[in-house]
């Protein structure tokens, strides 16, 4: 196997985006759409998500493009929160003495 | 406790509505109509002498020791054998009694050694007692005659020995093989003076008959005749403690007795309600890997992992290792930062390692090995029920009328459950198997599946929505059920897309390999035929649909109105010992304890407040995210507790790539793993017998974990991690576990009402346990589903992506067996190793005649994420085009060949479905050779110069 293949996680994300979507088509365009969306933002990890909003969209299927879309936009009023939390250099935000 | 074995009625109990009142030796006693009145003695402190009775078997009636005289009836009747009637007087102990008893005794010490004083059941042996019980004086045949005792000991068994010159024939081993295990290995063979125990066909000894090892008939022996090896040589315990088995999801309780701090042999506990007193060879008898040489006692650390360890002090070890963890911490922020919980730990220990993470750490990117086994069953029953586990408990089986097993083998990897379910298929209950293997339950002795459905790997969703078609297009839907429970829009649109032509069993028969007819015969069978519970395991979860079919068994048991009563249910047979507990105490990225988002600002607020921090709102990284993110760079530290994620994991080449580009890895274990391959940090582990704490079984079963020695490393692994989260700044000062599972409590609202006191009183507790649920929940959605209406899920069949082709005709499937557990961590490291010592390849007939392979024969399974090599092992129990291996050893690196395709809800990963191709082979590939020179050089640990 491959180093490449072991270092394209951009496209580990992408397929992952595509089979959610996929395996949630029966439910309807938009319904899909919404749980598609809902799905990754409740189980991915902030630098997964952000990786596939810098991503090429286009090389999703139709679903998981405007799942992410949707996310994306939602995405954008809570980012500066995540950066504080994320900033932090002592353990936690522990105030045990 | 001081020691003193467990108390014996003689037969079974009976449940019954109706109660009977007799008279035994002037003493009133009530009891169960159906009760013998052996057992009605035995109520009331009585003790009817007896050899061939035992509570866990059916009474037999041949050692004549148990008589009995009653007014108004002739004779002399066996009390194992003769109920009790309304208004009867029954007297133990007559001179008519006494002669009779005496003069059976007699005849059985007349062929039996009088070695007593040397032998190892002395003081514990059930002959001895009831000699003495009886009065027996002396032996007026003398022992001049014809007898057994040059019979030679069958030694065989890695774990006990078979000595026949003790045997006195009462066939409760042959019983207990029978009744209790049903594998119907042991049979007396000849009759008379002639009669004696036979295991297998003549030639056959313990270890090369069916014996399966589980220890009923060592057990069940009223004599030294079959007895653990330990016991010979260490001799009689003098204490026991009961305490829960750390193999798989069964959660069998024992007794461990012991002797000082020696451990000399585990019995099952018959109180114990998992088990009710039975167990399989792990659990009884494979404890030798906790003071195996292998097991590392100190711990070590080093710079980087070509370096050999060096022995360092508790610490200094802890203190190196929090000083990383600060400093890496300080460079890339929390979130380069995680660790993995271990399903085998306790419930305790695994809620402090994803607190050390959330709280200390500072991220969320907490996981556990349920991501690839049951993660799907968390998915999909959380979607359609509201909970995440089983709805059943194990008695519920003996309630059903059709059970259907689904990608499972339970008579392997979960012994004892599935000889309760054999017992009841004894009974008559009906059996549906879906498997692509024939495993032990589709044909074994006195059982035979009703229906087996031998589906291609892969398509479990076009089965299950095949069935789903039947019901609904047949009119076998319980709609009354549904109407009420369920919501009916949502059934109603699940009802029309089954309904379609194109998931009828006749359109998806080409997809699935499964006739038609066999697929409307069970579908038929399971709507119709009484009680249906539906048994799972990881052959529906380990898939790119897991989830999927979770939802689509959901959804069948649901339309058939088999879920909220005993004998029916969904029924996901959790792996390991601690599996379920450790997603109950979130393990999971995205979840808090009680299954719980994350992003929910209550929930983390009641967190926030008993902790003293601030956790993060978003999920973390799930296993093989964590790879990925370390081959970005962004994740760099990671703690690993009890988890051997290099070799049980699939795509073995991308975690070795993701562990080697992390920069300070923590292995928190018993032994030198494979993933300690790649480790800095070595934290030397506690077992379950060195610490106290509980587990959760399958059936949601909270049980303690008793401490019986001290731990050899020093410490519980449950001080381990409050070291290390001291030493980054926490301020942890808990002294017991019971603590910590009082802090659970406190913070877990399935776990309100559970506390160590109550534990200890009530022996066990099925969460939730709370203030709906005050004595726990054997049985659930009884009422209403957790979630309010239970919710159908149109689960379309989209076929993996891995595809058999040219280049890879064949599909490989994975799974256990009953020797050997997962990695082998613990199983390798015992006698467990005289049945299963490597990995073998199944191969259809067919399959290795187009390859010249035979049993025995090298090959190399290739697929294209790599290869290994591995014997082959020909045999019709798995279908043409279908190979089958387990993965117990870490030199058949069977997970080099696995992929990354995964489960689209949870990432569990697709172990039951990869094409591979298999040629003939000289012996190990390129990779196994490199690796195992890899794993010699990391495991190099650096010597001590001796002090001047």
């Amino acid at each position: 196997m491959s180093e490449e293949h072991h270092a394209d996680t951009g496209a580990r994300l992408r397929r992952m985006a595509d089979q959610i979507a996929n395996n949630l088509r029966a439910r309807g365009h938009e319904e899909a759409v919404e749980e598609t969306a809902e799905h990754i933002w409740k189980f991915w990890d902030p630098r997964m998500k952000a990786k596939i909003f810098a991503d090429d969209l286009s090389q999703l299927t139709p679903i998981a493009r405007e799942a992410i879309e949707r996310i994306r936009r939602n995405a954008q009023d809570k980012d500066q929160a995540l950066e504080e939390f994320n900033s932090v250099g002592e353990t936690g935000h522990c105030d045990a003495g | 406790m001081g020691y003193e074995r467990q108390q014996d009625f003689g037969t079974p109990e009976v449940k019954s509505d109706e109660m009977v009142s007799l008279t035994i030796d002037g003493r009133d006693v009530t009891v169960p109509a159906g009760t013998s009145v052996m057992r009605a003695a035995a109520e009331i402190g009585g003790s009817i002498p007896k050899l061939c009775a035992t509570d866990n078997m059916k009474a037999f009636g041949s050692c004549r020791l148990c008589l009995v005289e009653i007014e108004g009836a002739r004779g002399t009747p066996a009390s194992c054998t003769t109920p009790v009637m309304p208004g009867m007087k029954v007297q133990t102990q007559t001179p008519r009694l006494e002669k009779l008893r005496k003069g059976v005794m007699e005849l059985y010490i007349s062929d039996h050694p009088l070695d007593c004083l040397t032998c190892s059941a002395n003081n514990d042996c059930e002959l001895q007692d009831t000699a003495a019980q009886v009065g027996l004086r002396d032996v007026r045949y003398g022992y001049e005659g014809a007898n057994h005792l040059g019979e030679a000991t069958d030694t065989s068994n890695p774990y006990f020995d078979f000595d026949p010159s003790k045997c006195i024939a009462c066939s409760r081993c042959v019983r207990a093989c029978d009744e209790v295990q049903g594998t119907f290995a042991l049979t007396i063979d000849g009759r008379g003076f002639a009669s004696k125990v036979s295991a297998g066909q003549t030639g056959d000894n313990f270890l090369s008959s069916e014996c399966v090892s589980c220890g009923a008939c060592v057990q069940a022996c009223p004599t030294a005749t079959l007895q653990e090896k330990s016991v010979k040589a260490i001799g009689k315990p003098e204490r026991a403690v009961v305490t829960t088995c750390a193999y798989c999801g069964v959660g069998c309780t024992f007794r461990a007795e012991m002797r000082g701090e020696q451990l000399v042999r585990m019995i099952p506990w018959k109180d114990g309600k998992a088990n009710r007193g039975h167990s399989c060879v792990k659990g009884r008898f494979a404890y030798g890997y906790a003071n195996h040489k292998d097991r590392i006692l100190n711990p070590m650390i080093r710079e980087s992992i070509d370096q050999p360890w060096r022995e360092v002090s508790w610490e200094e070890a802890i203190s190196y290792t929090a000083d990383k963890i600060k400093k890496i911490k300080a460079e890339s922020g929390a979130r380069a930062l995680g660790g993995i919980t271990s399903s085998r730990c306790t419930n305790e220990e695994t809620f402090l390692v994803q607190k050390l993470i959330r709280a200390g750490f500072g991220s969320n990117n907490t996981d556990t090995c349920a991501r690839v086994c049951h993660s799907p069953t968390g998915y999909g029953l959380s979607q359609t029920f509201g909970t995440s586990a089983g709805t059943q408990d194990f008695d519920s089986v003996m309630d059903s009328d059709v059970i259907m097993v689904i990608g499972a083998n339970p008579t392997d990897a979960h012994p004892v459950f599935g000889s309760r379910m054999k017992r009841r298929l004894r009974q008559g209950a009906k059996l549906i198997v879906i498997d692509p293997r024939r495993t032990d339950l589709v044909r074994s002795p006195h059982i035979a599946a009703d229906y087996h459905l031998a589906l291609k790997p892969g398509t479990n969703v076009a089965v299950m929505t095949s069935l789903a078609h039947v019901v609904v297009t047949e009119g076998l839907a319980d709609e009354a059920f549904i109407r009420e429970r369920c919501d009916w829009d949502e059934y109603q649109d699940w009802a029309a897309f089954v309904s379609n032509e194109k998931n009828s069993p006749e359109f998806l028969e080409a997809v699935t390999g499964v006739p038609a007819e066999v697929v409307r015969g069970a579908a038929r069978l399971f709507a119709t035929g009484g009680n249906g519970a539906i048994y799972y395991g990881l052959g529906v979860t380990e898939h790119s649909q897991g989830s999927s079919t979770v939802m689509g068994i959901a959804n069948l048991a649901m339309a058939t109105g088999n879920i909220g009563r005993r004998g029916v249910g969904v029924n996901p047979l959790r792996g390991q010992n601690n599996v379920q507990g450790s997603c109950d105490m979130g393990s999971f990225p995205h979840e808090l304890s009680g299954y719980r988002h994350v992003s929910d600002p209550a929930v983390r607020k009641l967190f926030e407040d008993d902790w003293g921090v601030t956790l993060d709102p978003e999920p973390g990284l799930r296993i093989p995210n964590m790879f990925d993110a370390a081959i970005d760079g962004t994740f760099r530290v990671l703690y690993v507790q009890g988890e051997d994620i290099l070799q049980s994991d699939p795509d073995t080449k991308h975690v070795s790539a993701g562990l080697g580009a992390m920069d300070l890895v923590i292995v928190q274990d018993l032994f030198l793993n494979e993933t300690a391959n790649y480790a800095h940090v070595f934290l030397p582990g506690s077992t379950f017998l060195e610490k106290d704490g509980t587990f959760t079984n399958a059936e949601r079963r909270i049980q303690p974990v008793r401490k019986v020695m001290d731990p050899a490393n020093g410490y519980g692994d449950w001080e381990v991690t409050q070291l290390l989260a001291n030493a980054i700044g926490l301020d942890w000062n808990y002294t017991h576990p019971s603590q910590i599972l009082d802090e659970i409590a406190r913070l877990t609202p399935t776990f309100t009402g559970v506390s160590w006191d109550r534990l200890e009183r009530e022996g066990s507790l099925q969460w939730p346990v709370n203030e709906k649920f005050p004595d726990g929940a054997p049985i659930m959605h009884v009422d209403g589903f957790v979630r309010g209406k239970g919710r159908f899920v149109v689960t379309e069949y989209i076929p993996t992506d891995e595809r058999s082709g040219p280049r890879f005709p064949l599909l490989l499937t994975t799974g256990r067996i009953l020797s050997q557990y997962n990695v082998g961590a613990q199983t390798r490291r015992t006698g467990n190793t005289a049945w299963h010592a490597e990995d073998v390849l199944e191969m259809h007939p067919t399959d290795a005649e187009n390859r010249g392979l035979k049993t025995d024969d090298w090959a190399k399974l290739a697929s294209r994420s790599g290869d290994t090599t591995l014997r082959v092992l020909v045999t019709d129990r798995v279908a043409p085009g279908v190979v089958y291996t387990t993965f117990h050893h870490p030199t058949t690196q069977a997970n080099v060949v696995t992929t990354d395709n995964s489960d689209w809800a949870t990432n569990c990963p697709e172990y039951k479905v990869t094409a591979v191709q298999i040629t003939p082979s000289n012996g190990p590939t390129e990779w196994q050779r490199e690796y195992t020179e890899l794993s010699e050089r990391s495991r190099r640990i650096a010597e001590v110069e001796p002090a001047e």
